[in-house]
């Protein structure tokens, strides 16, 4: 099987996001990146199926130049080769899933993949639009929220996870796209084995020949506005923890 | 016109279609709201939407429309909006609406504005939507053609404040034809996993760990304050990915649904998909080491520190008692 996995380059969880002066933009010199948390979990996915049914795992990102990091890091994980869609504007903030998808799409035609996974959403954007688009304009079916994989003879049974708690198998035919959710399967880590073999395998670049118009506009950005009004407790965690336990049981009297 | 297009199952309306309506009432100010239901034996929905201040309610009944698939409601909406040609679509931001509406955008080549938590209007309606896990809101306007595809967070608008009518809106057939070989995914019926152990649900006390509690060797400490506080162990469903803890303890959209007398959030951030699980606590305590998390927007008391020191400060004090 001939496998594809879509992987975004994101900031760091830890990272707080800082708006420029313009007030559309970010200030992102002091952000490092890592792979976006579901995209992690559609690799280990894609090196699974491959265990089991043979074949090859190309990883995939659309970014500048530093997003080969996510790439490098796949190919230590286990990833048999990778393409660099590189374009400055492909991960920023005013460049939409549309042009994101469209690009990829153009990017992956041709390998004429059996299996694309993709994250769910993004951790930065959250616009949990890419894979599905990338299905439309490739073609192909596709399932969301995927929580397990088998594969059968040309064709594909997923587990869907729905709202609260409930699930439901979906069979397609392949070739199809999925998005896959965090913790479909445990993550493997790469060893320092992976690292260096990692080192003689392929990255190909592809300059994207055009870029679709956005469909969206930034208009403003802004932190939230607070809608509940926090008791903020503070002092020496000795006095905090004091003072705390004495509202539980005075002020709100959820204690004993 | 604005549509907003409801959410049924087995002919009942899903409960977020009403908040869907009200936001459409929000974005459409003068302008006309119409609503549309598709789905196979779907009167009932319909019915109930025909109370909503709507000038039409369509109804695409369509037997390949039972049940749910991607292909074959991308084929049947494609016919219904190039018949009613509305400027905005509007939709509840379901895990339905999740996997077709993107693809019913890219179909239409028109702009898709998710998750959106609130509407600003002008001359050109633009829409709030949360990024960066909700540390940051942007606002966000659609360009080039039309309609323009909404949808909208669950629980961002309440659903009983949307506008309703004296008489009920009049409900029109939409006819859709659909080749049933466009037709490629094939649904099994949805099903729940084998009862879960822990019924969070009753819980009067929870305390929930998030990934701020950082390796699963610390569970233990989580677990010794909710043992003095009586309470039950629930997490974040990172903590659930990485095997920490069961899956059946997990909080959110996509876990259970709690509503205990004392919530503490111990190192969560505060994501809506986690909120919605727990939002409904009478007291939330969060202790986060970051000030500007989004836990500290829903929680009665917030602590700013490390949750190392804190828990076991906290656990000392409470066995003062
Ligand atoms: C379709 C879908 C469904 C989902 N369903 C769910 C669901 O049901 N339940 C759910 O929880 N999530 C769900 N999620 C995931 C959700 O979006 C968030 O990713 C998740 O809730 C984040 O978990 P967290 O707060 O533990 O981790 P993070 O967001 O990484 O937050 C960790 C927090 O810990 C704090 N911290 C770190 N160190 C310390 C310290 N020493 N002391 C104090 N604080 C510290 C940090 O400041 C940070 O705020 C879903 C996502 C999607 C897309
Ligand atoms: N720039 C990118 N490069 C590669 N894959 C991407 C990129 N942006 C988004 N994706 C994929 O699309 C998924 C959904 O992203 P989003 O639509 O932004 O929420 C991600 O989990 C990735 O798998």
């Amino acid at each position: 099987m001939k496998i594809a996995v879509c992987i975004r380059h994101v900031p760091t969880r830890e990272w707080q996001p800082r708006v420029d002066d313009s007030g559309r933009a970010l200030r992102e010199q002091d952000a490092s990146y890592e792979m976006n948390e579901p995209d992690a979990y559609a690799l280990e996915e894609a090196l699974r199926l491959r265990e089991k049914h043979s074949g090859e795992v190309v990883v995939c990102t659309a970014g500048p130049s530093r997003a080969a990091q996510v790439l490098r890091e796949a190919l230590a994980r286990g990833a048999d080769r990778a393409i660099h869609v590189e374009d400055d504007r492909l991960v920023s903030i005013s460049t939409d899933s549309f042009v994101v998808a469209g690009a990829l799409a153009d990017a992956l035609r041709d390998e004429r993949f059996d299996l694309l996974l993709t994250g769910l959403q993004s951790d930065d954007q959250g616009a949990a639009q890419t894979g599905v688009i990338l299905a439309e304009r490739l073609g192909l079916p596709h399932a969301t929220i995927v929580m397990d994989v088998q594969v059968g003879d040309g064709a594909l049974r997923v587990k869907r996870e729905l709202e609260g708690g409930w699930f439901q198998w979906v069979a397609l035919p392949l070739p199809a796209l999925l998005t896959i959710q965090s913790g479909i399967n445990q993550l493997r880590y790469a060893t320092l084995k992976g690292i260096m073999a990692a080192k003689k395998k392929e990255i190909r670049k592809v300059t994207p020949a055009s870029l679709a118009a956005p469909r969206l506009a930034i208009v403003t950005l802004d932190v939230p506005r607070k809608t509940k009004k926090t008791e903020i407790i503070s002092g020496t965690p000795g006095d905090a923890a004091t003072q705390l336990v004495r509202k539980l049981k005075e002020d709100a009297r959820v204690l004993a | 016109m604005i549509l907003v297009i409801a959410e049924q199952r087995q002919g009942t309306l899903h409960r977020a279609s009403w908040e869907a309506v009200a936001a459409a009432h929000e974005l459409a100010g003068e302008d006309a709201v119409e609503a549309l239901v598709l789905g196979s034996r779907v009167s009932g929905a319909a019915a109930e939407l025909s109370q909503a201040a709507v000038a039409a309610v369509h109804v695409v009944d369509h037997e390949l429309l039972d049940p749910y698939t991607p292909d074959g409601y991308v084929e049947a909406l494609m016919q219904a909006i190039g018949a009613l040609k509305p400027t905005g679509v509007v939709l509840p931001h379901t895990y339905q609406a999740r996997d077709f509406v993107p693809k019913l955008a890219a179909r239409l080549d028109c702009p898709l504005i998710a998750d959106c938590v609130g509407i600003v209007r002008g001359g050109k309606p633009a829409f709030r939507r949360q990024i960066f896990q909700g540390k940051l809101v942007a606002e966000v306007s659609p360009e080039g053609r039309f309609p323009y595809l909404v949808s909208i967070q669950i629980g961002a608008y309440r659903g009983d404040s949307a506008k309703r009518a004296a008489g009920a809106a009049p409900i029109k057939a939409l006819n859709a034809v659909i080749d049933p070989s466009v037709i490629r995914e094939k649904p099994e019926p949805p099903f729940r996993e084998a009862r879960q152990a822990v019924d969070l649900s009753q819980a009067e006390r929870i305390v929930a760990v998030g990934r701020g509690i950082k390796g699963k060797e610390h569970i233990a400490l989580a677990e010794r304050l909710a043992t003095v506080l009586g309470a039950q162990l629930a997490a974040s469903r990172p903590i659930c990915d990485n095997g920490w803890l069961p899956m059946e303890r997990q909080i959110g959209s996509s876990g259970q649904t709690v509503a205990p007398k004392l919530y503490v959030a111990l190192g969560i951030s505060g994501a809506i998909q986690h909120v919605v699980g727990m939002k409904g606590a009478r007291t939330i305590v969060a202790i986060n080491k970051d000030p500007d998390a989004p836990i500290f927007d829903v929680a009665d008391y917030g602590i700013i520190g490390d949750l190392f020191e804190l828990v076991p400060a906290i656990i000392s004090e409470l066995e003062k008692a």
